[in-house]
């Protein structure tokens, strides 16, 4: 009897490696389908959108109700509202890292700024939009601006900002830190002259991710900066502008006759932008990997 | 030199504390401009089974019944999907096609949903209808797509964090049990991981229901109540897609726009349980930025 | 290979930076040099955005010290932003409301009105669908979805995808008392549940332009060569008449309404010169050129 389950062994091997072929096959199966549809939708947009990339196209005003010419307004609003956005979340959210990441006590205010932080992340867009119109654009009065959407997005952005800074100075080790204190530096000095150059990479890195996101999100402007069409560029930061994102829902479902090569090709140049964005982050990471000193 | 030390401790220590000062200043706006909406419409109306603003019809079954039917199908498309994906880079993809395929399916997390809306309204929608042979390719189905296409980046990097954090040891033991590849994948490291599986599932969760613009481009907008599998081909209104269109109809103050801002209040409230719920249910010690960014 | 492309990527985006210096640069100064510089916002109505874009543009060319945003929305986007005091102009497919007039007043001001053009409401289908006439009351009943088959109005046995704009839109607020209560102020139904809401009235055209089950309407500026125009009549028994300038001019269209702008109290200089400029026979012949109806003849 022992004999002949032990004969038996064999067989359910086999079985046991049909298994595993099958999981095997059906996991690659899935990974295909969900890495297919990226790429494909990667350069359908860009064999679709490069007929319409010229000089002009780039650097014109929109003419013929915006059937023609360029979308400059569009690309400069975008990078306007991406300028605003960093200027005010990047100061804060790195801060707000160092706080955590070097000064916060493990208390219970401490661990309600991480609740509020993983909060503030998993808020709808729309409902970010809510928010600004409510506080910046009517409270406030800043009306429908830049101003009013930099602000409403760099909230939005603060938690990424945040994190990924704390992660990165978490990540210099302690000994970077001994080392600050014991040649005679304050606190601030050892972090602003030690810790912060070695985190550098992984904070610009954060920056990155979480003004790409910025960068791309429609909802939030849509009741607090993002006008339909502006035919100068905004001058102040009081200014409504138009943007890429929006700009691209514009297109492709309010205006009629609008051209398909102009809508493909500005929904390129925004997937340009946020993809460079990507590469460009993901660059500084790998090289900061290699050249850690630790 | 003391004295702008301190001066700079405070303002890191400010900073690390606005997190919370945003969190409560957008609960108590959306508060202030949602409240009313109790004292304005009965719960039984509220609870009613239409939604048409303009005859005073504030009934939001129809847009949470939406909400939820694109949410659950689009986590029935991307939890296998994005699961198996996260498997196979974390367990069985070769280095150097792990290398390729993780910065891929962040190519996905940057994907603007806009781009993903303008791609559903020209090119999903219509494949739907001749496809599936729907009388209109605007439907929950197709927005669910979409949401699968936004929640898997946010899946895959979760589930394969989770992964990761199985202990290598597990592995080790499995195997020297004489477990195959296959079994040890199934037997030991998905049990390992499942709360953070649970918890990437959570997010995904998440992330489908607050996203707007995409929904709001493929849905077709009809607010109707949920009626069984049929509701799943057919046009939907979701919450976030009645508040991105109707905003900025509404004057300040009307009981339209405070109700506008009650579901905003909603959707505050699940995205808070989902991510309060996940962070305690999370493997990992400390939340990394993969979680925030997605 | 990737840093290949990482090298593309940050060539691509410099020129865009670079591209966006200069002309911004220029702007500037050529705001510099003229302080005095008018500056009107415009919003409301997506039926007249693209008109209203249209007078922009051409009012910008020969008035080079005007400028003039644009943007749509909705009549009752427009409204509520006049009301909020963040627009100068608001444009509108209906009349303002009382309420609307009374949360004006409560802010200071009286909205005045101007008609500046005349539309009408074309009720549009698949090329592909037989059907060319429809009663008002069919158009209603199908809308309320009494009729759901296109075999009921003499069409082939396919299912009715009703089309409709945003509730935000002055065009369905238009098509819901006018078609479906059939301009009964006592009839209080309503677009049944399943009825489609687009946000803009290009979506519509689209999906009827794809979809053989569709039925929608729109603005007649908006209707395209690839969708259908039904002709519509009053009462089952009267002519049948597909819209056009001359059976709106003409009366004999049943549905057909007027475009309004409303400004923040009585409009002065800048303001006042545009709406003068709108309702001036050379703005006008825009109006025709875009599929609209012009309120002055020549």
């Amino acid at each position: 009897m022992n004999l002949s389950s032990y004969s038996k062994e064999p067989k359910f091997r086999i079985s046991r490696n049909l298994i595993q072929e099958i999981g095997f096959m059906g996991i690659r199966l899935i990974t295909v389908i969900t890495i297919f549809p990226i790429l494909a939708i990667v350069v359908f947009i860009a064999i679709k959108g490069i007929p319409a990339i010229s000089w002009e196209f780039l650097t014109a005003m929109p003419r013929d109700g915006m059937r023609a010419g360029g979308i400059l307004p569009a690309i400069v609003g975008t990078l306007y509202l991406m300028v605003g956005t960093a200027t005010i979340s990047i100061p804060l959210g790195i801060a707000a890292g160092i706080y955590l990441a070097e000064y916060a006590p493990d208390n219970l205010w401490t661990r309600l700024i991480r609740i509020a932080i993983i909060s503030l992340a998993g808020i709808p867009s729309v409902v970010y939009g809510l928010f600004g119109l409510g506080l910046f654009v009517l409270f406030f009065e800043f009306g429908i601006s830049i101003l009013s959407a930099a602000l409403t997005l760099s909230i939005m952005t603060l938690p990424v900002i945040i994190s990924t800074s704390e992660e990165a100075l978490r990540s210099v080790p302690y000994k970077f830190r001994v080392i600050g204190i014991s040649l005679g530096g304050t606190q601030w000095q050892t972090i602003r002259k030690v810790i912060l150059p070695q985190a550098l990479p992984g904070i610009v890195t954060g920056i990155i991710l979480g003004l790409e996101r910025a960068v791309g999100e429609t909802a939030p402007i849509l009741f607090t900066g993002a006008t339909f069409f502006l035919p100068h560029l905004p001058s102040s930061p009081l200014d409504a502008t138009m943007a890429l994102p929006y700009h691209i829902y514009v297109i492709s479902t309010q205006i009629p006759g609008m051209p398909i090569t102009i809508q493909y090709g500005t929904v390129l140049v925004l997937l340009v932008i946020v993809l460079a964005m990507d590469v460009i982050a993901s660059v500084i990471r790998s090289r900061a990997r290699a050249k850690r000193q630790w | 030199m003391r004295k702008s030390e301190k001066l700079i401790t405070n303002t890191i220590r400010i900073a690390g504390s606005s997190t919370i000062l945003f969190i409560l200043l957008i609960f108590v706006f959306l508060m202030k401009e949602g409240l009313p909406t109790i004292q304005e419409i009965s719960i039984g109306d509220l609870l009613s089974k239409r939604w048409y603003p303009i005859e005073e019809l504030y009934g939001i079954l129809p847009l949470i019944s939406g909400s939820l039917i694109v949410t659950i199908f689009s986590m029935v498309i991307a939890f296998p999907l994005g699961i198996g994906t996260a498997i196979y880079i974390g367990e069985i993809a070769p280095p150097g096609l792990k290398e390729i395929l993780k910065p891929l399916v962040e190519v996905l997390a940057g994907i603007p949903s806009v781009v993903l809306g303008f791609i559903g309204i020209l090119v999903l929608s219509p494949m739907m209808r001749t496809g599936l042979k729907l009388p209109t390719g605007l439907t929950a189905l197709t927005g669910s797509i979409l949401l699968a296409l936004i929640s898997i980046p946010t899946i895959v990097s979760i589930a394969e964090d989770a992964l990761y954090a199985v202990p290598n040891s597990y592995r080790e033991a499995a195997y020297a049990l004489g477990a195959t590849h296959w079994q040890i994948i199934w037997y030991v490291v998905l049990p390992a991981g499942r709360s953070g599986i649970l918890n990437a599932v959570m997010l995904g969760v998440g992330r489908s229901l607050g996203e707007t613009m995409a929904v709001m481009m493929v849905t077709g907008n009809a607010p109707t109540l949920f009626s069984g599998l049929n509701s799943f081909i057919s046009p939907v209104r979701t919450m976030t897609a009645t508040i991105a269109s109707e905003m900025g109809e509404v004057a300040s103050g009307s009981s339209h726009y405070h109700v506008l801002f009650f579901i905003g209040i909603l959707l505050f409230l699940f995205s808070l349980i989902i991510n309060i719920t996940s962070s305690t249910l999370s493997a990992r010690p400390k939340r990394g930025k993969d979680q925030v960014i997605s | 290979m990737r840093q290949k492309l990482s090298v593309v990527f940050m060539l691509l985006l410099s020129i865009i930076l670079f591209a966006c210096q200069s002309p911004d640069q220029a702007s500037s100064e050529q705001a510099n040099s003229d302080s005095k510089k008018a500056y009107i916002e415009n919003k409301g109505s997506d039926t007249l955005v693209n008109l209203a874009l249209a007078w922009a543009e051409e009012y910008q060319l020969l008035n080079p010290g005007v400028q003039i945003s644009v943007t749509g929305g909705g009549s009752g986007t427009g409204f509520a932003a006049l009301i909020n005091g963040t627009i100068s102009i608001a444009n509108a497919s209906r009349q303002i409301k009382p309420e609307e007039i009374e949360a004006a007043n409560e802010n200071g001001f009286e909205p005045i009105e101007f008609i500046v053009a005349d539309d009408a409401i074309a009720v549009i289908v698949n090329p592909e669908n037989p059907v060319d006439n429809l009663s008002l009351e069919q158009v209603s009943k199908i809308y309320k979805g009494e009729i759901s088959n296109w075999l009921e109005v003499g069409g082939e046995d396919r299912p009715i995808v009703k089309l409709s704009r945003e509730t935000n839109s002055g065009t369905h607020v238009y098509f819901l008392e006018t078609v479906i209560r059939l301009g009964d102020k006592e009839d209080r139904s309503i677009f049944s549940a399943d009825t489609l809401l687009l946000p803009s009235s290009e979506g519509i055209i689209v999906e009827v332009r794809d979809n053989p089950n569709a039925i929608g309407y729109d603005g007649l500026g908006y209707v395209t060569e690839n969708v259908k125009m039904v002709a519509l009549s009053q009462g089952a028994n009267d002519e049948y008449i597909l819209p056009s300038a001359a059976t709106v001019i003409s009366g004999n269209y049943p549905i057909s309404r007027h475009l309004f702008m409303y400004t923040h109290g009585e409009p002065k200089g800048a303001e006042l010169a545009y709406l003068e400029w709108i309702l001036s026979s050379g703005a006008q012949e825009i109006i025709t050129e875009l599929g609209f109806v012009p309120v002055i003849s020549n």
